[in-house]
């Protein structure tokens, strides 16, 4: 209907406004009570943590004021070493599990040795723990002294992450590719579009917008596990820390790099929840 | 006393008005039909009763209760009603007998054996009891929406709510499906239903409704609507669904 009859015209009748009133109060009670039982919560358990027995102790060694200040100029320039790790990371790992993935999707016979290898290169990189793979690539690669190779700790560890990641992103990505729905890709093959023509412009785009929220999340993981490449001797966030830690027998270096760990990754986190919810209302729900 | 009584009803969309003070009685064993074009408020106005949507204006009563107050339980309400929709909506991962057995289990404490032994009942009734056990993708759209309409019975409602119940089938499905509401109409079964098979709905209906914009713009026995409709826009709207049948 476009043309609409010169109808009612409405006034909010006093039935409505008392309704919405009521909801307004529900609303308000709600979040009375969830900032009272929040607070409540918050209180008890920094009254059970400051009360333990240990809690000077603890205090000193993880919570000191003093040696917060001391250690983030350093901790800070490692963390930036983080930052440089992941975002060289993130897009390899993304072209790597989408090729990984779409090779999987594949059917035609002649590519089978390419699946079979892109199988291979799925199972043995999950099953591996990422530690693993960056002790093999770090210590291993160099090791080898092919020409090409690099010899930079931290290009190792983005080739160690890539690799590691990327096993698990071209899971999620065929996951998604195999979530659209087969009348899809039967409405585009008899368009005449090609299998590669499908893929690209009937099936990726629907398969990516699906796999947003869980690509996000292997980031999130991913954010924080570039501090594992601090094994290999990267003066990364969690090296630092260390050097500072072992250096004056205080903790605080450690709660300074897990504070900008988490600072990293919330945005991310509360991002992924804007998606969901974006999707959520956009299906009506 | 009517069953369902629906006093000034509004509801908008982004800044759009779906219904415009819609009033309207359904009184015990009544079926009332509704018509008009696409996006005329029909459906929008079957999910506001079963609290699918919230009013933004009016009144919903059922069985004398005020549905749209705020504080009521949806739950509770929704027990009472018996909803259809166009596509189904069965659930696929569940056979025809769980299909329709959930509810009555789940919501309504009913015991599985009683609870079996009444969908049993219910699909010989409808001439479905070979497909116990079938899952809904084995079943055809007219077998899919009789499962449908045997789950929003199961649960004994006191209101069926059928929302274009056909019109995802073919002509020939179409007629076992509307055996089946004749059946219920005989039973005594109250109903809205919203529909664009206009010999079925003149056969079946009490009462029908043309809604147009929004507003419920005529209402009357369907000899009356059908013959000799009093406002234009209905006869417009009836002369073109005639003609598109034609074609």
């Amino acid at each position: 209907m476009t043309d609409m009859p010169a109808g009612p015209v409405w006034v909010k009748s006093e039935r409505q406004v008392e309704r919405e009133r009521v909801r307004r109060a529900r609303a308000r009670r709600s979040a009375s009570i969830a900032t009272a039982s929040t607070v409540v919560f918050a209180v008890l358990v920094g009254w059970v943590v400051t009360n333990s027995p240990g809690w000077p102790r603890v205090q000193d060694t993880f919570f000191n004021p003093e040696h917060f200040a001391r250690a983030l100029p350093d901790v800070i320039s490692g963390f930036w070493l983080n930052v440089k790790i992941f975002l060289f990371a993130e897009p390899l790992i993304l072209v790597v599990g989408l090729l990984v993935a779409l090779v999987r999707s594949t059917r035609t016979a002649a590519l089978f040795p390419v699946r079979a290898l892109a199988t291979l290169y799925v199972d043995t990189f999950r099953g591996v723990p990422t530690l693993l793979v960056i002790y093999m690539v770090g210590f291993g690669l160099p090791a080898l002294r092919l020409q090409g190779i690099p010899t930079d700790l931290t290009a190792l560890g983005v080739i160690a992450l890539t690799l590691s990641y990327g096993a698990y992103v071209a899971e999620v990505f065929r996951s998604g590719i195999e979530s659209v729905h087969p009348s899809q890709v039967a409405a585009a093959r008899s368009l005449g579009l090609s299998h590669g023509k499908t893929m690209r412009f009937v099936v990726l785009p629907q398969a990516t917008r699906r796999v947003v929220p869980p690509l996000l999340n292997d980031f999130i993981s991913l954010q924080k596990d570039t501090a594992l490449v601090s094994t290999l001797g990267v003066l990364e966030a969690l090296r630092q820390a260390q050097i500072y830690a072992s250096g004056k027998f205080n903790y605080t270096a450690y709660l300074v790099a897990a504070l900008l760990f988490i600072l990293l990754t919330i945005p991310m986190a509360r991002f992924t929840d804007y998606l969901a919810e974006r999707t959520r209302r956009r299906r009506g729900a | 006393m009517s069953l369902l009584t629906i006093e000034g009803v509004w509801k908008n969309f982004h800044g759009h008005s779906v219904l415009r003070g819609i009033d309207l009685e359904v009184r015990p064993h009544e079926v009332v039909s509704l018509i008009g074009a696409s996006g005329s408020g029909k459906s929008t106005l079957l999910r506001c009763v079963n609290l699918l949507e919230t009013v933004d204006d009016g009144t919903i009563l059922l069985e004398g209760r005020d549905v749209t107050d705020p504080r009521v339980d949806v739950d509770e309400v929704r027990k009472r009603l018996g909803i259809v929709f166009q596509a189904f909506n069965l659930f696929p991962h569940m056979t025809v007998l769980d299909n329709i057995t959930l509810a009555p289990r789940q919501v309504h404490k009913v015991p599985r054996e009683r609870a079996e032994e009444e969908a049993h009942a219910l699909l010989t009734r409808f001439g479905l009891a070979h497909k116990a056990t079938s899952y809904p993708d084995q079943l055809s759209g007219g077998q899919q929406q009789r499962v449908a309409i045997i789950r929003a019975l199961a649960t004994q409602p006191r209101l069926m709510l059928l929302d274009e119940v056909t019109s995802a089938l073919d002509p020939v499905l179409v007629v076992e499906v509307l055996e089946i509401i004749r059946e219920l109409k005989q039973s005594g079964m109250t109903m809205i239903l919203t529909t664009h098979e206009m010999g079925f709905c003149r056969d079946i209906s009490d009462t029908v409704c043309f809604l147009d914009g929004g507003v419920l713009l005529e209402k009357g026995p369907p000899e009356k609507i059908f013959s000799d409709p009093d406002e234009a826009r209905t006869r417009d709207f009836l002369r073109s669904v005639l003609e598109a049948r034609r074609l």
